[in-house]
C-alpha cells in the first residue's frame, strides 16, 4: 500500500470524474441542469471502444466517444431549452436512453481487447519529489489533458468574454438577453460542451484507465457522483478537481486494502473475497451523500451556490408591461 | 372641447432621433400596439404617457430591440433599421433602462457595464474598465463604485449603474420606463437634473411613466397611449392640465376614491416593538423597527423600495425570522411559523401575487380556498367538500368581480387585476383582525385601482385593522389614517393626519435626510 | 416568418391523454427504427412482447406478477413526484424492503412456525418500515439542510445493493452461494395456483396477494390525494412552495412524511416480490422496477389508477423484453417513451404558432 503508488492510481482514475464534473459544471452555469451524464458517459465509453476495436484506432475511438457524448447532450438541449420542459425529468430520460443505447451498442463486446491511448512519462516533472511520482509517472496522454484543463476552464469562465457571458446566461439570463447576448445559443454550446467532455470521461475509463466494456458496470454510476461533485466544487473547476482526485482516490484504496492480509497486526476483515468487502462498496457513494451535504450546507452559509437561473428554462418576457 | 390645443409645432427643421410608423405588435390574446406612430426630436425629453397595459413599455421594447413587430417601419436618425436583437439598437445608438434592471446581482458594475460591448473581445481587463467607467461617472456627474456587487448597491445606485453602462456602450437616445417607481422625491430631482444635464449635451430622451405631475414637471412632448393606440400625440406640457392629459389617458379623469369615513378606532390589534431582521441577503434590513395598529384604522408605511418593508410584512405574517416582538391580538407571532399568525386573524395580501400569493397552476377555485380548506364547511375531518368549494368560489367570484370564463382553469390565466381581486376576495373573506397589504395596486389600471381603495376602506369601517405597504404617496394619502416613514429598516418619521402639503417631509425622510420625527409612532386613540 | 410557442390559456380535457398516447406510440414507432439500425427485427420484436404478455390466461398472468412491484413503486414516485420530489432511490427501497421481510424470517426476528397470520403482517410491516427509513434518510436531508435529494437517493440505491449483498454473500447466504435459504411456507403470499384443488382454471396461475396490496394502496392513495385536506396540500406545495408556506402549510413536515411513505410503499414492493415471486432473498431480485418507476409515474401524470395502467404496460414490457436480442432494448425504448412523453408535454402547455411579418408601407 505505497501511497504514492494509491495517489497516482487516484489522479488517474480522478480524471474520469474530473472530465464529467468540468462538463457537467460548464452546462449548470449557462443554467442548464443535465442528469444524464451517466447515460453520456456509458455511451461514450460503449461508442469510444467499439470504434478503436473496428479501427484498431484508439484516437479515432476518442472523437468519435465525444461525438456521441455530445450528439446525446443535444437531445437534452433541445428539450429543455426550446421546449421548456422540466430538466431533470430530461436528464433522467438521457440516463434511460443512454444507458438502453449503450447496452444495445455494446451487445457482444465483452472480451475485445483494444489498443489503448498512451501512457507518458514527464521527464523533469517526474523528479519533482512526491508531486511528480503521483503526477508525472506513466500517467495515461488524458491525465494530463485533465490536468491542463482545469486552468484552463477556470481562465475561461472567470477571466474571459465568453465566460463572461455564461456567467450572466446562468445567473439573470434577461439581463444577459436585454445585454444582447443570444441566452439560448449560449446555452446549447455549454450544453454540448457538457455532454462532448462527459463522453471525453466515459472514454478515457474503456480506451485508458480500465480498459474493457462490462455493460452497465463500466461507469458503474461515476456519472451520478460527477454531478455530486460539481455541488462539491460550487461550481469552481479548480475545487473540481480536488474532489475528483479524492474520490480517485477512495475508490483505488478499496480495491487496494483488499489485497492487505493484516491491518495492523489483526485480520484484515476486508480481504478480498469476505463479504465484509461489500461495506467497503458503500463508501465511494456515502461519500458523495457527506460531500453533498458539506456543499449545501456552505452554499447556505455563504449565500452563493448554484447559478441562480439554474433549472429554470428562459422565456423572453412575453407581456411586456 | 378644443381641438389639438396643446400640440407643438411640427418639426421640419429640427432633425428626428428616432421615427416610429404605423407599429404592429400583439401578444397571445391582445394587440399591444395597434399602428401606432411616434417619433423623438433630437435633443429633447420626450414623454410617453399612459397607464398600466397601454403598450408603452412594448412600444420601447421594439425600439429597443428586444420584440420584433409584427408590423411597421422604425427610422434612426434618418435611415431604416431592423433590429433582430438588444444589440443591434445599441449599435445604433439606443439604450433601454428597464423597471426591471438587466444587471447580474452576482456580478460587479464593471462586468455588467462590459457585458454587452464588443471589445474586449477575449481577455477581459477588469481593472481598466473600473478606471474608464468612474471616468465616465464622473463627467457626467453620477456616483458609481466599479468594483461593487450589484446586490450590494440600493435600488437608486443600481439605476444610475443602468444609465452608466448605456452610456458607455455609446447610447445617444436613451429610454426610461418607468424610472420613478423605485425612487424617493429627492432622488427624482436629481434624475430630472441628470435627465436635463444629458440633454443639453445632445442626447434625446424618451421617459415612459404613467405619474401626470412628472410627466408635465419634466417632458417637452408629452404623447400619451391607451389601450395599445395613441390617443394624442405631440402634447406641449406647457398648454395642457392634468385634467385633460387625464381624460386622454383613461378617457375619464384621475382616480376617484371615496373619502375616508371618520372611524372610531378601536383596541390594539397589532404591536411591533424594536423588530430586527436580515434580509435573504443576510444584510440587515430592519433595525430596531417598532409601531402600532389599532382595530379600524390604517397605518400606512411610506418608503422607497429596499429599505425594509418587504421584512416587515415577512415579519409580520411569519414569513421571515425576526428578533423583537411582534403581537397580533396579544398573541406572539414573531419567529413564529406562518400558521399562528393565521390562526390570530392575520390575512395577507402579498406584493408577489403570483409568486407568493397564488398557486399559478392549480384552478381558481383552489386557490380561492387557500384559507378556509382546513375546517368546516369546506372540510370534514381530513375530507374536503368539492361542492361547498365550489359555492364558496362561485360566491366570492360573483361579489368580488373577479373576470373569468370559468373558475375551474388555472389562476395564472387571470389578469393581473383579476388575480389581485382573487387575492383580496380570499384574505377579505377570512374577516381578518389585521391585513397586510404590500403594493396593492402595483401594475393594475384604473377600474381596478379603485376597486381596491374601495373594499379597503370597506374592510376599515367593519373593524379591521390595516397595515399598508405602498410605494404610491398619493394612495397613502388617500387611503391612510397615519402614515410612518420607513428608512433603512427603522420607522423615521409619523404623520397622524397626513396631507398633501407633508409630501416634501415624507421624501426628506424616505431618503434620511432629516431628524426623527417629532411625534411617538403610536396614534392616540380618539 | 416567425413560429412561436405561446401558452395556452384553454387547455382541452383529451388533449393530454391523446398526447400521451401519442407520445407512446412515436416512441415505439422510433424504437423500431432504432432496432432496425442495430439489425433486430422490430416487427417480430413487437409482436413477441404481444405475445408473450398476453397471449394466454397463464402469461397475462405473469405480467400481472411482474406489474405488482411496478404498481407500488411507481405509486411511490408519483407520490413525491406530485410534489416535486425526485425520488430517484425507489430501487434501494425496493431492496431495503425486501431485506427487511427477509430479516423476519432469517434472523430471526420471530420464530419458525409462527402462522401466516402473523408472519405475513410482520413482514409487511418490517418491509415498510425498512422502505421507510430508506426513504427518511434523503427526506431528513432534503428538509432540513436543502440537500439535493437526487443525488443522495441514487447514491443510497448503491448503498442498499451493497448492503444486501453483504447479507446474500455473508451471514445468510445458502452454502456459500448467492442466495438465501428458501422461505418457509408460512412466510409466502397466496398465489393464485395454490387454490388450484377447488379451482381447477387457477391451475399455473403466479399472480399473488402482493397484487391486493398494490390494489388497496392505489385505492387509499387516490382518495388521500383528490378528496383529502392532505391531497390539497401536497398539490399546493408540488405547484408553489412559497404559496404554500405562505398558507401555513408546513413543508419540512411534508417532505419528510411524504418520503417515509414513499419509501414505504418501495419497500411493501420488495417484501411482496420475496414473498410472492422468488421466496427468498437473492441479490438480483429486481430488473430495475424503481427506475421503471419513474418512467411509470411520469407516464401516469401521478395518478394512482393510470399507475396501474401504465404498470402493466411496462410489465409486460420487462416479461418479454427478457427474451428481446439484443437486452438493453427495453431500457432504450423507457428512454425514449420518456423523452417522447416530455417533448409532447410541450404542445399541452404551449400552442405552435406561425406569424408572417408585415412591414407597412410608409
Amino acid at each position: 500500500m505505497d501511497l504514492t503508488l494509491i495517489l497516482a492510481a487516484g489522479v488517474a482514475s480522478g480524471t474520469i470524474l474530473l472530465f464529467a464534473a468540468i462538463g457537467e459544471i460548464f452546462a449548470e452555469r449557462s443554467g442548464v441542469i443535465n442528469l444524464g451524464v451517466e447515460g453520456m458517459m456509458l455511451m461514450g465509453a460503449v461508442a469510444g471502444f467499439s470504434i478503436a476495436a473496428a479501427t484498431d484506432n484508439p484516437w479515432i475511438g476518442l472523437v468519435v466517444a465525444m461525438l456521441a457524448g455530445g450528439a446525446l447532450s443535444l437531445l437534452h438541449a433541445v428539450v429543455s431549452i426550446h421546449l421548456r420542459a422540466d430538466q431533470v425529468i430530461s436528464g433522467l430520460a438521457l440516463t434511460f436512453l443512454g444507458t438502453g443505447l449503450a447496452r444495445v451498442l455494446g451487445d457482444g463486446l465483452s472480451g475485445e481487447v483494444v489498443t489503448t491511448l498512451p501512457r507518458i512519462t514527464v521527464p523533469l516533472l517526474v523528479d519533482v519529489p512526491f508531486v511528480g511520482a503521483v503526477l508525472f509517472r506513466e500517467q495515461s496522454v488524458l491525465t494530463y489533458v485533465g490536468l491542463l484543463l482545469v486552468p484552463v476552464a477556470w481562465f475561461w469562465i472567470d477571466r474571459t468574454r465568453p465566460g463572461l457571458h455564461l456567467r450572466a446566461v446562468g445567473e439573470r439570463p434577461a439581463a444577459a438577453d436585454a445585454q444582447g447576448v443570444n441566452v439560448a445559443r449560449t446555452r446549447y454550446i455549454y450544453v454540448f460542451v457538457g455532454g462532448l467532455l462527459a463522453g471525453l470521461a466515459g472514454a478515457t475509463i474503456t480506451l485508458a484507465i480500465s480498459p474493457g466494456w462490462f455493460g452497465d458496470q463500466t461507469v458503474g454510476g461515476r456519472g451520478w457522483i460527477a454531478v455530486g461533485l460539481v455541488i462539491f466544487a460550487q461550481w469552481s473547476p479548480m475545487r473540481a478537481v480536488i474532489g475528483a482526485y479524492l474520490f480517485g482516490a477512495i475508490f483505488r484504496f478499496i480495491i487496494d486494502i483488499q489485497g492487505v492480509p493484516a491491518i495492523l497486526g489483526v485480520n484484515n476483515p476486508f480481504s478480498a473475497g469476505r463479504s465484509a468487502t461489500f461495506f467497503l462498496e458503500m463508501l465511494p457513494y456515502l461519500f458523495v451523500i457527506v460531500v453533498v451535504i458539506i456543499g449545501s450546507r456552505e452554499a447556505l452559509r455563504r449565500r452563493v451556490g448554484a447559478p441562480a437561473a439554474l433549472g429554470i428554462p428562459y422565456v423572453r418576457g412575453e407581456r411586456g408591461i | 372641447m378644443t381641438t389639438n390645443t396643446a400640440t407643438s409645432e411640427p418639426s421640419t427643421t429640427i432633425p428626428l432621433a428616432i421615427e416610429a410608423i404605423g407599429i404592429v405588435k400583439s401578444f397571445p390574446g391582445v394587440l399591444a400596439c395597434g399602428q401606432v406612430e411616434f417619433d423623438l426630436r433630437e435633443g429633447e425629453i420626450h414623454a410617453l404617457l399612459g397607464e398600466n397595459g397601454a403598450g408603452k413599455s412594448t412600444l420601447m421594447n421594439v425600439l429597443a430591440g428586444l420584440y420584433r413587430p409584427e408590423g411597421g417601419i422604425v427610422r434612426v436618425g434618418g435611415r431604416t433599421v431592423d433590429f433582430h436583437s438588444p444589440r443591434d439598437a445599441i449599435a445604433a445608438g439606443i439604450g433601454m433602462v428597464h423597471q426591471h434592471f438587466a444587471l447580474v446581482p452576482s456580478m460587479t458594475v464593471a462586468e455588467n457595464v462590459l457585458l454587452g460591448l464588443d471589445r474586449p473581445r477575449f481577455r477581459l481587463d477588469l481593472r481598466q474598465t473600473e478606471a474608464e467607467v468612474a471616468r465616465l461617472a464622473e463627467e457626467v456627474g453620477m456616483r458609481v463604485e466599479p468594483g461593487a456587487r450589484i446586490w450590494q448597491l440600493s435600488v437608486g445606485e443600481q439605476q444610475r449603474v443602468e444609465i452608466i453602462k448605456l452610456l458607455f456602450h455609446g447610447a445617444r437616445i436613451l429610454i426610461l420606463d418607468e424610472p420613478t417607481a423605485v425612487l424617493a422625491p429627492q432622488e427624482i430631482a436629481e434624475l430630472f437634473d441628470t435627465l436635463r444635464a444629458m440633454v443639453a449635451a445632445g442626447r434625446s430622451v424618451v421617459f415612459i411613466s404613467h405619474k401626470l405631475a412628472e410627466v408635465l414637471a419634466i417632458a417637452d412632448r408629452i404623447t400619451v397611449m391607451r389601450a395599445g393606440k395613441v390617443t394624442a400625440a405631440s402634447l406641449d406640457p406647457h398648454g395642457i392640465t392634468r385634467s385633460e392629459l387625464a381624460h386622454r389617458m383613461v378617457g375619464r379623469h384621475v382616480i376617484e376614491t371615496p373619502a375616508r369615513k371618520p372611524v372610531k378606532t378601536g383596541r390594539l390589534v397589532l404591536s411591533v416593538v424594536d423588530v430586527s431582521a436580515t434580509n435573504d441577503r443576510g444584510r440587515p434590513a430592519l433595525q430596531g423597527a417598532s409601531l402600532e395598529a389599532r382595530a379600524g384604522e390604517i397605518v400606512g408605511i411610506a418608503a422607497v423600495a429596499g429599505n425594509g418593508q418587504s421584512e416587515l410584512a415577512e415579519v409580520i405574517t411569519g414569513l421571515r425570522l425576526c428578533t423583537g416582538r411582534v403581537t397580533v391580538n396579544g398573541t406572539e407571532v414573531s419567529a413564529r411559523p406562518p400558521s399562528v399568525a393565521i390562526h390570530s386573524g392575520v390575512a395577507h395580501v402579498p406584493e408577489d401575487r403570483t409568486g407568493v400569493g397564488s398557486a399559478p397552476n392549480l384552478s381558481m377555485i383552489d386557490n380561492l380556498i387557500l384559507r378556509g380548506f382546513r375546517s368546516a364547511p369546506l372540510a370534514h375531518g381530513p375530507f374536503l367538500d368539492a361542492r361547498a368549494s365550489r359555492t364558496k368560489a362561485e360566491g366570492l367570484r360573483g361579489v368580488y368581480a373577479i373576470s373569468t370564463p370559468t373558475i375551474d382553469a388555472p389562476a395564472r390565466i387571470l389578469s393581473g387585476g383579476n388575480l389581485q381581486r382573487l387575492i383580496l376576495a380570499r384574505e377579505i373573506d377570512t374577516e381578518p383582525t389585521l391585513l397586510v397589504a404590500v403594493q396593492p395596486t402595483r401594475g393594475l389600471d384604473v377600474g381596478a385601482i379603485e376597486g381596491v381603495h374601495q373594499l379597503l376602506l370597506g374592510l376599515r369601517e367593519r373593524g379591521t385593522a390595516i397595515l399598508l405597504i405602498s410605494e404610491e404617496l398619493e394612495e397613502l394619502l388617500a387611503l391612510a389614517d397615519r402614515i410612518l416613514v420607513m428608512y433603512e429598516g427603522r420607522i423615521v418619521g409619523s404623520f397622524e393626519t397626513p396631507k398633501a402639503d407633508n409630501i416634501d417631509e415624507m421624501g426628506l425622510l424616505m431618503t434620511g435626510g432629516a431628524e426623527a420625527a417629532p411625534e411617538p409612532a403610536s396614534a392616540q386613540p380618539q | 416568418m416567425i413560429i412561436r410557442l405561446e401558452p395556452r390559456e384553454h387547455v382541452p380535457a383529451w388533449l393530454s391523454p391523446a398526447l400521451t398516447i401519442g407520445a407512446v406510440v412515436a416512441a415505439l414507432a422510433i424504437g423500431a427504427v432504432i432496432l432496425a439500425f442495430v439489425g433486430g427485427d422490430p416487427v417480430r420484436a413487437y409482436a413477441h412482447i404481444i405475445d408473450a404478455a398476453f397471449g394466454d390466461i397463464g402469461v397475462l398472468s405473469d405480467t400481472l406478477v411482474k406489474a405488482t412491484p411496478l404498481i407500488l413503486t411507481g405509486l411511490a414516485c408519483a407520490l413525491a413526484f406530485r410534489m416535486r420530489l425526485w425520488n430517484i432511490g425507489a430501487e434501494g427501497q425496493f431492496l431495503l424492503g425486501a431485506w427487511g421481510a427477509s430479516a423476519v424470517v432469517l434472523f430471526p426476528i420471530l420464530p419458525a412456525g409462527t402462522p401466516s397470520i402473523v408472519l405475513i403482517p410482520v413482514m409487511m410491516i418490517a418491509g415498510a418500515l425498512a422502505g421507510a427509513l430508506w426513504g427518511l434518510i434523503p427526506g431528513f436531508l432534503r428538509a432540513r439542510l436543502g440537500v439535493n435529494e437526487i443525488i443522495t437517493t441514487l447514491m443510497l440505491n448503491y448503498v442498499a445493493l451493497a448492503w444486501l449483498q453483504f447479507w446474500v454473500f455473508g451471514p445468510w447466504s445458502e452454502g456459500g452461494f448467492q442466495q438465501t435459504r428458501p422461505f418457509p411456507p408460512e412466510a409466502l403470499l397466496p398465489r393464485l395456483t395454490d387454490f388450484s384443488k377447488d379451482f381447477p382454471i387457477l391451475a399455473g396461475l403466479t399472480t399473488h396477494l402482493g397484487m391486493v396490496f398494490a390494489i388497496v394502496a392505489v385505492a387509499i392513495m387516490s382518495v388521500v390525494v383528490s378528496r383529502t385536506r392532505w391531497g390539497y396540500e401536497m398539490r399546493l406545495i408540488g405547484d408553489n412552495p412559497r404559496a404554500a408556506r405562505y398558507a401555513g402549510i408546513d413543508i419540512t413536515k411534508y417532505v419528510i412524511v411524504v418520503f417515509a411513505i414513499s419509501g414505504a410503499l418501495a419497500g411493501l414492493a420488495g417484501m411482496s416480490e420475496v414473498t410472492g415471486v422468488v421466496h427468498r432473498l437473492q441479490d438480483r431480485i429486481s430488473p430495475g422496477y424503481g427506475f421503471t418507476a419513474i418512467i411509470i409515474a411520469y407516464l401516469a401524470h401521478f395518478g394512482p389508477w393510470r399507475v396501474v395502467v401504465a404498470s402493466i404496460l411496462f410489465g409486460a414490457l420487462i416479461l418479454a423484453g427478457r427474451e428481446i436480442q439484443p437486452s438493453g432494448v427495453p431500457a432504450m425504448i423507457q428512454g425514449i417513451i420518456l423523452f417522447c412523453l416530455i417533448a409532447s408535454e410541450v404542445l399541452v402547455r404551449y400552442r405552435i404558432r406561425i406569424i408572417r411579418r408585415t412591414v407597412a408601407t410608409a
